[in-house]
């Protein structure tokens, strides 16, 4: 097993993972976003913005998968062969956006359908019910933090 | 950066004048006016209920008329036409359209009746057609469609629910009744769902005849016809084309109207303001030559409000600074913080007695927009994007207009950092260039090189992460400043050291201290001299030791101790906080690599011309699902800082905001001025 290898697996796990957490997220959002667009129309561009609020963790996966990749030299300049030590640290560096970014843009989104309840019934209280999902999104910041940290740091290592 | 000064006022005028007096109050949208419960033998007060609610049948009516009105002619919506605002209608033309009162009424009267004439009309269309539809199966059947008897015969038409031939029926009513034999059936029709037929007997067999049909299934048409079922048919026909056209009739008479659509609309704000104006009657006191009405007003507005009183209408106004808990809050700051009120009022109207943290919210607040959203090119695009919106639009609402100058001073920021970092529309210069000209891209500073340090690369995301940190810290202890003023305006100058230098000096000595020590300084790429370990410590532990056995407030000392100890532990809340403004650097470097995503996409598709048409449209698309994805977490998250980190140290809020009676429509904006 090359260490190439064990690199794509850590880009893929993040696209994959994120991207599962934010599908469902935005999925149930979107559900509840559409039945009160039928009573309330005008309500669009306010149930919209909740809606989408889950749907970052999906691309802070793409990021860190992104970054992988042009680290490895898939995209980008080519950079030479990789240890299967080095390519394993890839996969662990993207291990905290995989699975904070699946768990946390689930939880988001059960936060958003509720505050889109709310902007259903009280369209000025926008404002707080925009606050609420983004305390979960915290911990998908956190995550993104360190995968991207983890990731700069172990391409200048040497070995 | 204040809250207004709020003055009560009182206006007492003769009665006379009430009508105009309200109308003009409504049309400034200066006062808040407060129910005056005063009864005595003098004072009374109306009850204006069924007025109002005449009014809002008429705005009802007038809105229905012109949803009706919308429904059925298709009006042309112009382009962006939810930044235009209300239409603005000066004091004379809104009294000249408003004496079209009965007329425009009538209009909705005769609109909203060939509406329900539409509607009857399509309902017995639904009935004659489902007539038809059950007549169909007949129209071979030469003789009317019901069961009569001769002399000696009887007839039976009906049908039976299934697919059958005279065969089967013949041998089915053989096996049931073999002594019957003088009838003759005849098939009118057949379908999948049920076989019509026409039957003759003679009248001695007629009863054993029908029992025999009915245990096969045989069952009556629901109807009968009193012509055959051909002329019924041609008939319905008739009828049909009769309603049609009546229906196209009403339709045309409804779209004739089609210019009164402005009228309407009008009309509907009119009652509304109008219902509006008599709620705000019942909270006045009346004598019987004379009326009284209290509210709050901002002090800056009182004087001219009670000089166009006292000359219009003779009135006379009575005004003193408001005091007490129920008075409510107006802010008012400078063209730059302003904007960031609605972020403010959104949270809670600041208490009476508080510091309006406007201003200083106003500054971090775009600062950290600019760092999470950080791209030059994007900041640019954002900016002018508000800029022109607000000045194309001059009757935009006021509060979109105030959404939008905060955009573009986030925009601006953004802008400054994008430049700072050296990053517009990601590396889009240079993707151009190495793509399509083959060259090194041009040293643009803040274009493609960064002004600052470019936090992509090598040590640049700890550095940008121990300037996150900063930023936080000073942030939060603005939020302690502002509490210590809050204390010291309050007189209670020794809690503004207990609750407020204690934490600046235990956070900012810790700080100090761990830059001192050999873990931070490889992150943070610098080292304080030992000196600043001493310096620090002696800070982190007076700030601890006041927290300890001040920061409490009970009398027994015991209980104080142990309350101040849990204080102290708050210091893990800090250590959350601080770490909190970590995603100013992940957001902003979320936003450049997504942008570099883009860049890279958009060059695969090589140099040729299909490459330039490639990239052109990836860039297009790419960039502004980014901007959009983007700008909505820097703006959600700025927000988040501003809730939780910074107004968690020191804000109480609770205020009640200024409400003023204000003319409330949806269409047309009356505004007098004074």
């Amino acid at each position: 097993m090359s260490g190439l290898f064990l690199a794509i697996l850590g880009a893929a796990f993040a696209t994959f993972m994120a991207g599962i957490g934010s599908s469902i997220g935005v999925g149930k959002a979107g559900v509840a976003a559409a039945g009160v667009l039928s009573e309330e129309p005008s309500l669009f561009s306010k149930v919209l913005i909740l809606m989408l609020l889950p749907a970052t963790q999906g691309i802070y996966g793409l990021l860190v998968a992104f970054l992988t990749l042009q680290a490895v030299g898939v995209i980008g300049e080519p950079v030479g062969d990789i240890s299967v030590a080095k390519g394993a640290l890839y996969l662990a560096a993207s291990l905290p956006i995989a699975f904070s970014g699946l768990i946390s843009a689930i939880h988001q989104g059960k936060c958003s359908v509720a505050g889109i309840n709310t902007v259903s019934k009280k369209p000025d209280q926008m404002g707080k019910a925009l606050i609420i999902p983004a305390m979960v999104e915290t911990y998908a910041i956190l995550a993104l933090l360190i995968s991207i940290l983890a990731i700069n740091g172990i391409k200048v290592l040497a070995i | 950066m204040a809250i207004l000064q709020m003055q009560r006022i009182n206006i007492y005028a003769l009665t006379k004048h009430c009508k105009s007096i309200l109308e003009a109050l409504q049309r400034m949208g200066v006062v808040e006016i407060e129910k005056l419960d005063v009864s005595d033998s003098i004072f009374y007060r109306e009850d204006t209920g069924s007025l109002q609610a005449s009014y809002k049948r008429n705005a009802a009516t007038v809105k229905n008329a012109s949803e009706i009105l919308t429904s059925f002619v298709k009006y042309k919506k112009p382009l962006l036409s939810s930044l235009q605002g209300r239409k603005v209608l000066g004091k004379e033309d809104y009294y000249k359209q408003a004496e079209d009162y009965t007329r425009i009424l009538n209009v909705a009267y005769g609109i909203i009746r060939d509406n329900k004439k539409i509607a009857e009309s399509k309902a017995k269309l639904v009935a004659l057609q489902s007539r038809l539809e059950s007549l169909l199966p007949w129209q071979t059947l030469d003789v009317p469609l019901k069961s009569y008897s001769t002399a000696s015969t009887t007839t039976f038409v009906g049908s039976f629910p299934e697919k059958l031939n005279l065969e089967l029926i013949l041998t089915e009513l053989n096996s049931i009744a073999p002594d019957l034999s003088l009838y003759d059936i005849e098939i009118v029709s057949v379908d999948e769902h049920q076989t019509c037929i026409f039957a003759v007997c003679a009248n001695s067999q007629a009863e054993d005849f029908s029992d025999a049909l009915r245990k096969i299934g045989f069952i009556l048409p629901i109807f009968s016809t009193s012509v055959s079922p051909m002329e019924a048919i041609e008939d319905i026909k008739e009828k049909i084309i009769k309603r049609e056209k009546t229906i196209d009739e009403y339709k045309s008479r409804i779209i004739a109207q089609k210019d009164m659509l402005s009228s309407l609309q009008f009309f509907e704000d009119y009652f509304i303001m109008k219902a509006e104006q008599y709620e705000q009657v019942d909270n006045l006191t009346y004598s019987p030559h004379t009326f009284v009405m209290t509210g709050y007003i901002a002090q800056r507005d009182a004087q001219k409000l009670s000089d166009y009183l006292l000359k219009n209408f003779d009135a006379q106004v009575e005004l003193e600074d408001a005091t007490g808990e129920d008075v409510p809050v107006a802010l008012s700051n400078n063209k730059f913080t302003e904007p960031v009120e609605g972020v403010l009022l959104s949270y809670s109207a600041p208490h009476r007695k508080e510091l309006d943290p406007t201003g200083i919210m106003a500054i971090f607040y775009y600062v950290f927009f600019g760092m999470m959203f950080s791209d030059a090119g994007y900041g640019l695009v954002m900016s002018l994007g508000c800029a022109v919106a607000v000045l194309a639009f001059k009757n935009m609402e006021s509060s979109l207009k105030r959404s939008l100058k905060m955009f573009f001073w986030c925009g601006i920021s953004t802008l400054f950092w994008g430049l700072m970092f050296g990053s517009f529309f990601g590396d889009a210069v240079a993707v151009i260039s190495n793509t399509f000209f083959g060259a090194q891209p041009p040293v643009i500073p803040g274009i493609t090189t960064p002004i600052w340090f470019n936090p992509t690369e090598g040590a640049g995301p700890t550095k940008l992460l121990m300037f996150s940190f900063l930023l936080g810290i000073i942030h939060l202890f603005a939020g302690l400043l502002l509490q210590a003023v809050n204390y010291i305006r309050n007189g209670k100058w020794l809690y503004a050291i207990y609750d407020d230098l204690s934490w600046m000096l235990l956070v900012g000595g810790a700080v100090l201290a761990l830059l001192s020590t050999e873990m931070l300084a490889s992150m943070a790429g610098f080292r304080l001299s030992s000196v600043w370990l001493t310096i620090g410590g002696v800070m982190a532990l007076i700030g601890a030791v006041l927290i300890l056995f001040c920061s409490a407030r009970n009398r027994n000392p015991f209980k104080r101790l142990i309350k101040g100890a849990y204080n102290l532990y708050g210091v893990t809340s800090y250590l959350s906080d601080i770490l909190s403004y970590s995603r100013l650097l992940a957001l902003g470097l979320a936003t450049g690599v997504v942008a570099q995503v883009f860049n890279q996409l958009g060059s695969m598709f090589g140099s040729g011309v299909i490459g330039v048409i490639g990239f052109i449209v990836v860039f297009i698309i790419g960039h502004a699902l980014n901007i959009g994805i983007n700008a909505l977490g820097a703006y959600v998250h700025t927000n988040r800082l501003q809730f939780v980190e910074f107004f968690g140290k020191f804000y109480e809020g609770g205020g009640r905001e200024f409400k003023p009676y204000a003319v409330n429509t949806k269409y047309y904006n009356i505004k007098e001025d004074i």
